[in-house]
């Protein structure tokens, strides 16, 4: 009997899929590839795939942050590549060592210096990537349009809008301080772990320890429930969303830093699709309501150690993609299981209501 | 009466709002730009986005049915790289060209049954669809094929004259978006399939209490846009003639994007393809204008496309509003 109710304790428990999932790749590669546990020591850092894992994945961790909250909120964030592209481009910019259009050689352009202070380029790029997550916070909370379709003009124009910064060029980054964050180290570890733990950590306190947390599960259930109880759902949708812009804008400077390099159509490619995955991995579901930081965090570790062991099998990057839809199968099938049927049959009308809101249900809602 | 004209206005609002911009648009670009008042200039907006259209009729019936479906470019891209391989394989373009939509068709119905048996949400559904059918393109070719085949090239390259106008011409591939309007059309609207994809749109719940056959119209939807995407991946590779995995990336945006200029609601239960053809013309005239600019760079397609939207998303909402005051 205690053992069944332990069981099923584990069951429950949010961390129990995904980590599933993970100890099933890992147990995979421990019988076919051995040397990707291999870990070095060169200089003073550690090297090897698990540690490319973290440094690769730490991103893709970062956005899946943000998504988390937003999908919480029983919304969805789809412009979080294009935001990466737009802060990536900010910072490339900002660095670039000839501001004016008069003609420069490409001595000047490739010089290891920089046109602003990396303090101001930082805040620059994390400002820009919060204006483009309280746009689309706006957006759903104020002007109450799907967040489906909210994020994905963001989506669409914030590609043109990075390349709009950059002129439409590739700006190759020669000032080896911006590094720091996508290949810098600390006591071994990359940079970029620290960062992911840094905003976790804090997103963790701002959740668990403050009542938002249980605000945003509460407006992902049921919105009205919550306008009624009198908490304000816009400003909790809003600073979800602000939120999901701040992590990827961090996701951005980390990955241009690690790539020495803005593209405005290459950035964040695809981080959209990664971060739901990662995200609906760690057992927070689409239509909003319980969710789980760690998990989703340990999604995107997922996400990265199967792509980097098909890596090391020797898999293409592009054939990748359809081995990855395999794996999105397995947790889709995974997560249709009966137990999840029965909790989606007894809570029907909440997500009824919050899958499709219709405009003139929405409009209901603010009226107070 | 007074009455009927208003709800009548505020039906077809939309589609009315969506076709002025359309002309508009057309008028000012050809003011700036004589080189448009050509009436090639015109069709040349169908020979260009014609693949666009024939994606945009599938999702059209998807969204009306409150669903989803970003595989759209996915299967597109397989459909080109598939048929490419199998064409240099020396297998006759009769039995290519069915085979493609065949796959198409089928990766549709998968996609929907798991939509449907499941109870997963149509966007991770299509998510996984559109990374596994661009995985397997890439599986067949790393790199770009050329299509060779005589029945494609004539395809390709046999000018069709347009009557009452000298000198406009359009390709043979240009005429299945047209037609396949036609059929959608009729499907939408005189057979009992349009009016259920409607129903499940306004109230799956009530629908399947009315006794319709809500699942088997869900998925045949579904399978009814992978056909139109495996449709108009054979019209991009005779156009392109060659197949290639990273064609087409992006394109489920355009076309949502257009779908929505089209007055058809992303909640479902509202729209219809006519506006999806005038949405697609309008980013038509769009990259037109650009193109013939030249100064203007491409992101501003993008932006553009993205303000369109917004602006489109404001003018249904406003006609929601009013369609409930009244």
């Amino acid at each position: 009997m205690n053992h069944k109710a332990f069981f099923n304790r584990i069951r429950e428990s949010r961390l129990f899929w995904v980590l599933t999932a993970w100890s099933v790749i890992l147990g995979f590669n421990a019988l076919f590839i051995p040397e990707f546990f291999r870990i070095a020591i060169q200089d003073g850092h550690l090297y090897g795939n698990l540690i490319d894992v973290l440094n690769n994945g730490a991103p893709l961790m970062l956005v899946a942050i943000g998504m988390t909250l937003v999908i919480a909120t029983g919304g969805i964030d789809l412009s979080v590549g294009a935001v990466m592209a737009i802060s990536a481009a900010m910072g490339a910019v900002l660095i670039n060592p000839a501001p004016t259009d008069k003609l420069v050689s490409n001595e000047i352009l490739t010089r290891n210096a920089t046109n602003t202070p990396l303090g101001i380029i930082v805040l620059a790029t994390l400002a820009a990537g919060m204006l483009c997550g309280l746009w689309n916070g706006l957006l759903v909370s104020r002007a109450k349009i799907q967040p489906l379709v909210a994020t994905l003009i963001l989506m669409v124009a914030g590609r043109g809008i990075a390349q709009l910064i950059t002129n439409g060029q590739i700006i190759t980054i020669y000032y080896t301080p911006y590094f720091w964050f996508g290949n810098g180290y600390i006591l071994g570890l990359p940079v970029s772990i620290y960062i992911v733990a840094a905003v976790a950590i804090m997103a963790w306190v701002g959740v668990r320890k403050t009542p938002i947390g249980l605000f945003i599960e509460a407006v992902g259930i049921n919105p009205k429930a919550t306008y009624y109880s009198g908490i304000s759902a816009k400003n909790i949708q809003l600073l979800a969303y602000t939120f999901s812009g701040f992590c990827s804008a961090l996701a951005g400077l980390i990955l241009s830093s690690y790539v020495h390099s803005a593209d405005g159509n290459n950035n964040g490619l695809n981080y959209e699709l990664d971060a739901i995955l990662a995200v609906v991995m760690g057992g927070t579901m689409l239509s909003g309501g319980r969710f789980s930081l760690l998990a989703s965090v340990i999604g995107a570790m997922v996400i990265w150690t199967f792509t980097l062991s098909m890596y090391a099998l020797g898999v293409p990057a592009n054939a990748l993609l359809a081995g990855r839809a395999v794996l999105v199968l397995l947790v889709i099938l995974l997560y249709s299981d009966r137990r999840l049927m029965k909790r989606r049959s007894k809570s029907a009308d909440n997500q009824n209501k919050s899958d499709v809101i219709t405009p003139d249900e929405k409009l209901d809602l603010p009226r107070p | 009466m007074t009455q009927r004209l208003k709800l009548s206005v505020l039906r077809h609002g939309p589609l009315l709002t969506t076709i002025t911009i359309f002309l508009m648009a057309y008028i000012i670009g050809s003011q700036l730009y004589p080189a448009m008042q050509r009436p090639q200039a015109f069709f040349n907006l169908f020979i260009n986005n014609g693949f666009l259209l024939i994606v945009g009729i599938g999702m059209t019936f998807v969204i009306i049915t409150g669903g989803i479906d970003l595989s759209v470019g996915g299967v597109l891209a397989l459909t080109t790289a598939a048929s490419a391989a199998l064409l240099k394989l020396g297998v006759s373009a009769a039995v290519v060209i069915p085979l493609m939509l065949v796959m198409g068709t089928a990766i549709g119905l998968g996609l929907g049954s798991i939509i449907h048996f499941f109870k997963v949400q149509p966007f991770i559904v299509t998510l996984m669809g559109l990374f596994f059918a661009r995985g397997l393109a890439y599986i067949i070719s790393l790199t770009s094929v050329t299509i060779t085949d005589p029945f494609y090239k004539y395809l390709a390259l046999t000018p069709i004259h347009i009557p009452f106008f000298a000198k406009a011409y359009v390709y043979i591939p240009t005429l299945v978006g047209p037609l396949l309007l036609l059929v959608a059309i009729y499907l939408a609207y005189f057979t009992r399939f349009g009016r259920i994809m409607y129903a499940i749109g306004n109230n799956e719940q009530s629908a399947g209490l009315m006794g319709f056959p809500v699942g088997r119209t869900k998925i045949m939807v579904y399978a009814f846009s992978g056909f139109c995407s495996a449709l108009a991946g054979i019209v991009f590779s005779i156009s392109l003639l060659a197949g290639y995995g990273q064609f087409a990336t992006g394109v489920e945006l355009d076309v949502i994007a257009a779908v929505v200029m089209g007055g058809t609601l992303l909640t479902g239960g509202v729209g219809n393809v006519i506006g999806t053809l005038f949405g697609i013309l309008i980013e038509g005239t769009i990259i037109s204008i650009l193109q013939y600019n030249g100064t203007l760079s491409s992101w501003w397609t993008r932006i553009c496309v993205g303000m369109l939207t917004l602006i489109f998303i404001g003018i249904q909402s406003i006609f929601a509003r009013r369609k409930k005051d009244l």
